[in-house]
């Protein structure tokens, strides 16, 4: 393949993990702080159906991604309320939520099917653009790309090196102790969810806004939600690794585009799907691998054994210890 | 013992209290939407009804859900007892169809047609322990989470499908998201007349429930599931296997979905679609939820649930509103249930704290 | 800054965890509590730090009286409790530990804390690396990571409860030198703890409770001898068994080592023969928990030789070793030895092995029946076990106990029990397991050790550090061993 061929996949590599990346990083914020949102599919879903109808009849693409994160910090309101507050489980009503926003996310789009509203246009950054093979690849695309870029390393300096992170992190750890050191731990989870639920949703709005443009059933956003979630928790709940995670899925979706052409005799839709099991295979690969690694490594009490060992040590990391259960702090007694 | 029966009838009343309230929560909320959306309320629900229950037709194909549907929530119960979410069903579901097709689709048992669906019966019995079998193995030796191998196992099973259906299965010239050739007659599981409902799936649904019943009310295993489920650690002081019981739990789940794969090929659709498993594994999870995971109102809710189903499909054509109302009103439901009984249970353990 | 309490006074419901308590802490001072097992020392400094509330009396901080309402309010006045178990965040880096809710800036001033965190290592002799993750260090360095985090909230009177259980010798001295250090610079330094010779050798002040009341206010010099004298009522000398290493040997432990969170096991190896009943003694986490443990199955040990009858065991597990005829019962009762939400005739139906593949609902219900009527278990079939007061659950799981049991694991047996049903216990295990089975059981009553073992194996630091018969023994040379002093 030559030169402008490899540079027009890495640039749409860069593009395709955008929405993918901003709902993971969202995800990760809700479960470092010890919360699990199942509901990112239906998520997604309504959030881009809002986003789009909102966008239609405004004609405000602000307004569009404004109503999409409302949408997900609303859902992620009610689940995060039920069960730190009603003791519900987090999985059941996640769960739910994901089948019923997608039901209302269809029922309340389907007379919006297949018309066109605005789009997010493309904004070359001037100069940058310009630049030979790094220019097309990052600098000529459109602001939610720059925002998902910007993003990456965003969350990364919030969760570990502000004070408000480090707060966040201990609270998913261990509520219970954050009581004697001055921390509400139920709030911070709270407000957590909202804020994590807000980026899912807008990473809806960012599919029917600009990456999958149009509102329809389907949409083509669909099963994206579950693999971020497998994402960030096979992904170590590291920002970093998580965005890594939607670079491989974008890279095997492209891939399987440009195989279809190749192999005419395997069905298109195999290699449709074909992705979403790769990645959560491959995501589970690591898991199990780097499940040995930490046995040796608590083993020998050394810092850095063999070169594969420090791989996966980087890859993936320990769950929040309190990670969906919830607590009360009320005294024993 | 007095005080039991009298502990026993406040139960009741209060269940029954809670079920009003679930309801009324629900189809409030489902009322308000369809005033926010400009249609009229009562005509949807009428229509809704009518759909479902409006011609003999009309509910066999209700009873025609309600069989896989059960079976499926009935699989469940075996899970949840264990404390496992098993939403690697869907797959399992799937691969039960492809087992089952894969043993019809062999030669010379053509001549053998009753023989042939039996075997097929328990091959896709076997396909669907066989998938689940991997989540379940995962999770007790590896730890890893079974939801989320659940669902890498779903898009596989997925993935295979759609493989089969255009490619090796692929009917005669054309591929197409029809599905695979249509099974000869003598493949189909037998039925009524020129109805098209298949009264061995009832049947077997009937069994399940009635076998499930019995398994988990009165026999040692069901006791000990309930055990396990409760508390692991205790359960193996109390001289149980547990990780024996996690998976025996997750087999018989996948036996129930494989079987209902089955039905699918053989009495609903006659072939391999790429919906095959038409998402009752999903669907039954909800079922499982809102029967708050025991078996005795599986028959009920799941006969809501798919009357619901049936009943929105004519929506689009009658009113222009689109058939997922359904799945919003069971969606509804279910999410108001898990409220109501987490704000039950914990205003429960307030008062005993309190006593 | 000195702290006196007076007359503190703390009931949690009808119990009287302390009573009548009145103790001046002065100020560049070493101050040890010490006292037997609930003898009411956790609860003491838990008011003092704010933990619990107190039910009476008055607590002045330099002669003015405070109302200490939670830990962050303790903690602005100046005072900070480290508890045994470390309140810290296993996963996060120790840097991290260091710094949470030390200051309240936007972003975290990475560079001011690392050298501040230096700089309190090196004045009291500690080694971290600030980027491992907590959970790689043992239970000292993290009590002394929470012990520089305390001090650099500018605490003047830090509570040390039982900081030295499990840690190793060269720890101890690590940490007795920073304390002795942190006294000298004016600190008020409060230490709880069973370690008489820790307290000897530390504190200059000494307090000792006994069943929830002040016995005495020592200053040094003091003896361990005295100490113990306080700390044990003399008791009357109450009917022992005599020891006749009779049958054969059942249990067999050879150089057994193992580790489970903060417990350890350091080479132990004992026999237990038919007969025997053997009481552990110990303080809490000296290894006798960790050894029941191993023995039933449920803890895996590191290395050594663990035998049943002749026969080594190599891959085991309690439910393959409950069919041997090994029973064990923990003290934990709702977390680790019933179900809440089965009922009583359930657990019943559970703990028969399954001869049926239906049990028989009459037969269950006659049995559980004939049950609660010998344990004397006031509850009906039907009842959920949680609803059950700890003494009849502790009874009901005794009575699951299989009559043809050849080793019985007591944790605990008689744990919150009356007198009287703690009698009718004992007796009903002498009378059905004696003449077959040993019976080992781990005790934090003396009395209760005495009486009814016939040999005790002392446990110190995950040493067993004392193997003799009962009759050999007296209460104060219990006591010492248990307090390390062989």
């Amino acid at each position: 393949m030559n030169l402008t061929g490899l540079e027009s996949i890495f640039s749409s590599l860069v593009a395709g993990a955008t929405p993918i990346l901003i709902a993971a990083i969202g995800e990760t914020l809700t479960e470092k702080a010890g919360v699990i949102n199942l509901s990112l599919d239906g998520t997604i879903l309504l959030g881009a159906m809002i986003s789009f109808v909102t966008t239609y009849h405004t004609g405000s693409l602000g307004l569009g991604f404004f109503a999409g994160a409302l949408v997900g910090a609303g859902l992620a309101a009610i689940i995060a309320g039920l069960s730190l507050f009603f003791g519900a489980s987090q999985v059941a009503v996640g769960f739910v939520l994901t089948l019923l926003a997608r039901d209302l996310a269809y029922f309340f789009g389907s007379t919006y099917a297949r018309i066109s509203a605005p789009q997010i246009p493309p904004l070359p950054i001037p100069y940058l653009s310009n630049l030979p093979v790094v220019g097309p690849i990052f600098f000529n695309h459109n602001i939610l790309v720059y925002w998902g870029l910007i993003l990456i390393p965003l969350a990364t300096w919030f969760l570990y090196y502000t004070n408000a992170g480090l707060i966040l992190r201990a609270a998913g750890e261990n509520p219970k102790t954050c009581f004697s050191r001055g921390i509400n731990a139920r709030f911070q989870q709270l407000i957590y969810s909202i804020i994590g639920g807000s980026l899912v949703g807008f990473s809806g709005a960012a599919f029917a806004l600009c990456f999958k443009p149009g509102w329809g059933q389907p949409q083509g956003a669909e099963g994206t939600g579950w693999i971020v979630l497998a994402l960030v928790i096979f992904g170590g709940w590291h920002p970093v690794r998580a965005c890594l995670g939607a670079y491989l899925f974008a890279f095997l979706q492209i891939a399987s585009l440009h195989l279809q052409n190749q192999f005419e005799s395997v069905p298109a839709q195999v290699f449709q799907v074909a992705p979403f099991p790769l990645m959560i295979f491959s995501l589970l690969l690591v898991r199990l691998l780097e499940g040995d690694s930490h046995r040796n490594l608590s083993m020998s009490q050394t810092r850095s054994s063999g070169f594969w060992q420090k791989i996966f040590s980087y890859l993936t990391g320990p769950a929040p210890s309190a990670l969906g259960k919830p607590f009360s702090t009320e005294a024993d007694h | 013992m007095k005080t039991d029966t009298v502990n026993s009838a406040t139960k009741y009343r209060l269940q029954i209290k809670i079920l009003l309230f679930i309801i009324a929560l629900s189809l409030s909320f489902c009322t308000l939407l369809l005033i926010v959306a400009q249609i009229p309320p009562f005509s949807v629900y009428r229509h809704i009804l009518q759909g479902a229950f409006g011609s003999w037709n009309k509910l066999i194909q209700v009873l025609n859900v309600w069989a896989p549907l059960t079976i499926c929530a009935t699989g469940l119960v075996y899970t949840f007892r264990v404390n496992l979410w098993n939403i690697g069903i869907e797959g399992q579901v799937i691969m039960g169809a492809v087992f089952a097709t894969a043993l019809l689709r062999i030669n010379f048992l053509v001549s053998f047609p009753l023989l042939s669906l039996f075997m097929a019966m328990l091959a896709a019995i076997c396909g669907g322990c066989f998938w689940s079998c991997i989540t379940g193995y995962l999770k007790i030796k590896g730890g890893v989470n079974e939801i989320f191998v659940g669902l890498g196992m779903n898009f596989l099973s997925q993935g295979f499908l759609l493989w089969l259906i255009f490619g090796p299965w692929k009917r005669a010239g054309m591929a197409s998201m029809s599905g695979t050739e249509v099974l000869s007659t003598s493949f189909w599981l037998p039925t009524f007349f020129e109805f098209k409902l298949a009264p061995i799936g009832i049947f077997l649904a009937l069994v399940v429930i009635a076998v499930s019943l019995c398994l988990l009310q009165f026999t040692y295993f069901g006791l000990a599931l309930k055990a396990v489920g409760g508390n692991p650690a205790a359960a193996l002081v109390l001289g149980l296997q547990p990780n024996r019981y996690f998976l025996s739990a997750m087999l018989l789940c996948g036996a129930l979905a494989g079987l209902v794969g089955y039905l699918q090929v053989t009495a609903t659709y006659h072939r391999l679609i790429p919906a095959i498993s038409s998402n009752y594994g999903y669907l039954a999870i909800l079922v499982a939820m809102l029967a708050n995971y025991r078996i005795l109102p599986i028959p009920i809710i799941a006969l809501f649930f798919a009357s619901l189903n049936v009943g929105s499909i004519q929506l689009p054509m009658a009113l222009q509103i689109d058939s997922s109302f359904g799945g919003i009103i069971q969606g509804a439901l279910v999410l108001s249930a898990l409220g109501l009984y987490a704000w039950h249970s914990q205003t429960l353990q307030r008062t005993r704290r309190r006593k | 800054m000195q702290i006196e309490l007076r007359n503190i006074c703390k009931n949690f419901g009808s119990t009287s965890a302390n009573s009548d308590i009145s103790i001046i802490f002065k100020a560049a001072a070493i101050h040890g509590i010490v006292g037997e097992n609930g003898a009411g020392k956790s609860t003491l400094v838990k008011i003092i730090s704010g933990y619990t509330a107190k039910s009476g009396g008055d607590i002045l901080i330099d002669q003015t009286p405070v109302d200490l309402e939670n830990p962050s309010q303790a903690l602005q006045l100046g005072i900070g409790m480290l508890f045994q178990d470390p309140m810290d965040f296993p996963q996060l880096s120790v840097f991290d530990n260091y710094i949470l809710g030390l200051h309240r800036a936007f972003l975290l001033r990475r560079d001011f804390f690392r050298k501040q965190l230096t700089a309190w290592c090196k004045k009291l002799g500690f080694t971290f690396y600030p980027d491992d993750r907590l959970a790689t260090l043992s239970i000292a360095e993290r009590h002394q990571l929470e012990l520089i985090r305390l001090l650099s909230l500018g605490v003047q009177v830090l509570i040390l409860d039982e900081p030295t259980t499990g840690t190793s010798t060269v720890q101890k001295d690590i940490l007795f030198f920073a304390l002795q250090q942190l006294a000298e610079s004016g600190k008020t330094i409060i230490l709880v703890s069973h370690k008489l010779k820790d307290v000897e050798s530390l504190c200059t002040h000494v307090s000792v409770l006994r069943k929830g009341r002040l016995v005495c206010n020592m200053q040094r010099p003091f003896s361990q001898k005295q100490l113990l004298e306080h700390m044990f009522e003399e008791s009357p000398s109450t009917p022992r068994f005599s020891y006749s290493p009779s049958g054969s040997t059942i249990l067999e432990f050879k150089q057994v080592w193992g580790s489970k969170g903060r417990n350890r096991l350091i080479n132990c190896s004992m026999c237990a023969c038919q007969g025997d009943i053997i009481g552990l003694a110990g303080i809490q986490n000296s290894g006798q928990e960790l050894f029941l443990r191993i023995a039933a199955g449920l803890a895996k040990a590191d290395s050594g030789q663990i035998r049943l009858y002749d026969r080594r065991l190599h891959h085991f597990s309690y439910p393959y070793l409950k069919r041997q005829g090994v029973a064990f019962v923990p003290s934990a009762r709702l977390e680790e030895g019933l179900i809440s939400g089965l009922t009583i005739a359930e657990h019943t139906a559970l703990v028969q092995s399954p001869t049926r593949f239906i049990p028989s609902q009459p037969e269950i219900y006659s049995k559980t029946q004939g049950r609660l009527a010998t344990f004397d278990i006031r509850g009906f079939p039907d009842t959920s076990v949680e609803m059950l007061s700890g003494g009849n659950q502790q009874r009901l799981l005794f009575s699951f106990i299989p009559l043809n049991s050849i080793v019985l694991l007591l944790e605990n047996p008689t744990r919150g029990l009356d007198p009287a049903s703690a009698a009718y216990i004992w007796n009903h295990l002498l009378n059905a397991y004696q003449t077959n089975a040993c019976i080992i059981f781990s005790s934090w009553d003396l009395d209760e050790l005495l009486t009814y073992s016939n040999r005790l194996l002392v446990f110190f630091d995950g040493h067993i550090i004392k193997d003799v018969p009962t009759s050999q023994i007296d209460m104060v040379q219990l006591s010492r061993a248990m307090a390390g002093i062989t």
